[in-house]
């Protein structure tokens, strides 16, 4: 279970995030629309703690973070493990082959032997569809392929939740749907998610639940046939209409 | 007598000189002075142009590293004190800062041999100028490569040592391999801290026979072969990295 309390994020004197408040249960999908500079991308990155909140609370699996007062960095290390982040621009390691950047951090950070490391990478890359591509390095990759092989990369962490800052929205058309099918199946497998997309089909047919975020709160969350039929809240209404 | 290839080079030659110099005899010794001082000159590449130049390049760049690190930390004293090293090198002649290695530090009680003194100022300033090289190219690699870094878990010495240090040395050997080119010339300044080198050597013959003209000449062709054969290893090496990054 992922619970987010109060939690607030100021970049200066912006006030970005003002009080969000959510729980995702263990294995749940959930989709986070919102017009663009609601604060969907810097919920994630807090959730990563690649952001420090100003205020409030995250707990992961019986993990907590609270930062209303400091948190060293030792716990910060340690927290971010129980996530895995999939960036909207790939961020893939240029100087390493799609195998070597899956297993960079089982080796690295969990310590790892490379021939343990390197029998899952290579089994994450044939689950993403990638199993002939694990030489390639990232230049030599689509950017489907890129964007398949930073899930890897993330699910070789074995982490609790996994994060997707739209992950689809740096993609030409032709490549979005094979990105999206490896997050549908990562979420029939039981993967706990939290997914910064437009891509509506998805929502619909992956989503357990979607939220609507706009200026930094979360303004409504419902199933995602009840909140794209029938929107409660007049500002849903009009995000929607608007990317419809 | 049927002229050999290289009779007729020399003939060539001795017409060409003759040309300028028409006393024959003259022509004759500069050919000779040309032949002879060619291996001490040579002796003073090898034994101490070149060990000099990598040397002091090697301990320069571990210092330029360690200086780029201190820079972009969080800790001020370290930033304070690399700005100021990298400013005081920056701001000073090359060959003031070897004097003051050689014949001012004595005056400490501090005596050092010539070859000594020289790498400690050529690493010194290779140690300041490159560090600069450095730190502009870690910071020229994108934020996203740390962050992606820490989302996988590594600790800031982790992603720095695993993601950007290897991408940060690619962009830097381009600018690094001229610093590299401009320092087998400046160790002819060390001549002036009485290092034997190539530049020296050719002071010492040139002083016996004051053919300077030729003999400085001759010195100054052996550097420019050196130097261009390190851009021609430079600009092989910038092909292979091209063809790993694009
Ligand atoms: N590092 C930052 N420094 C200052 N402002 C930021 C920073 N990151 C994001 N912002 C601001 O926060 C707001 C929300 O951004 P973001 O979370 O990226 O929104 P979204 O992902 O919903 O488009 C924007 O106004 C953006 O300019
Ligand atoms: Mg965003």
């Amino acid at each position: 279970m992922i619970s987010i309390k109060g939690l607030y994020k100021q970049f200066g004197q912006l006030e970005v995030l003002k009080g969000i408040d959510l729980v995702v249960e263990k294995g749940k999908v959930v989709v986070v629309i919102g017009p663009s500079g609601s604060g969907k991308t810097t919920m994630l990155r807090c959730l990563n703690v690649l952001e420090t909140p100003t205020k409030g609370a995250i707990s992961i699996e019986g993990q907590n973070l609270d930062f209303s007062n400091g948190v060293p960095k030792k716990q910060i290390t340690s927290f971010r493990r129980l996530t895995g982040m999939v960036f909207q621009s790939y961020n893939l390691f240029p100087h390493k082959t799609a195998l070597q950047n899956v297993m960079e951090g089982p080796i690295i950070v969990k310590g790892e032997s490379k021939e343990a490391a390197r029998k899952k990478a290579r089994a994450l890359l044939e689950k993403v569809g990638l199993g002939d591509k694990v030489d390639y390095y990232p230049a030599q990759l689509s950017g489907g392929q890129q964007q398949r092989v930073g899930i890897a990369r993330a699910l070789a962490m074995e982490p609790e939740v996994m994060l997707f800052d739209e992950p689809t929205s740096a993609l030409d058309p032709e490549l979005v749907g094979e990105v999206l099918k490896v997050m549908k199946d990562l979420a029939q497998e039981g993967m706990t998610m939290i997914v910064v997309t437009h891509e509506m089909r998805f929502a619909r047919e992956a989503a357990d639940e979607v939220i609507f975020m706009d200026g930094g709160v979360i303004v409504e969350r419902n199933k995602p046939e009840e909140i794209f039929t029938n929107p409660r809240e007049e500002r849903t209404k009009k995000f929607l209409n608007m990317i419809q | 007598m049927v002229p050999t290839k290289k009779s007729l080079r020399n003939g060539l030659v001795k017409m060409y000189l003759n040309s300028i110099f028409p006393d024959p005899e003259r022509a004759d010794r500069l050919i000779e002075i040309a032949k002879t001082s060619l291996q001490p000159l040579l002796e003073g590449a090898v034994m101490n142009t070149i060990p000099l130049t990598i040397i002091s390049f090697i301990i320069g760049i571990i210092l330029a590293v360690l200086t780029a690190l201190a820079r972009i930390s969080q800790v001020k004293i370290f930033q304070v004190i690399a700005r100021v090293y990298v400013s005081a090198i920056r701001g000073t002649p090359l060959l003031v800062q070897l004097f003051i290695i050689f014949y001012g530090l004595p005056n400490l009680g501090v005596t050092l041999d010539p070859f000594i003194s020289a790498v400690i100022g050529f690493s010194l300033s290779v140690g300041a100028y490159a560090s600069e090289i450095i730190r502009a190219a870690i910071i020229s690699i994108p934020k996203g490569q740390w962050e992606a870094g820490y989302s996988i878990g590594m600790t800031y010495t982790q992603a720095l040592k695993r993601i950007i240090l290897p991408q940060a040395t690619r962009v830097s050997i381009p600018p690094l391999s001229n610093t590299f080119i401009s320092l087998v010339k400046d160790t002819s300044l060390a001549s002036l801290v009485l290092v034997t080198e190539m530049f020296r050597r050719a002071q010492e013959i040139a002083s016996t026979n004051y053919e300077f003209l030729l003999v400085y000449s001759e010195a100054a062709f052996v550097y420019w072969v050196l130097c261009f054969f390190l851009s021609l290893l430079q600009g092989f090496m910038e092909k292979r990295l091209d063809r790993y990054m694009s």
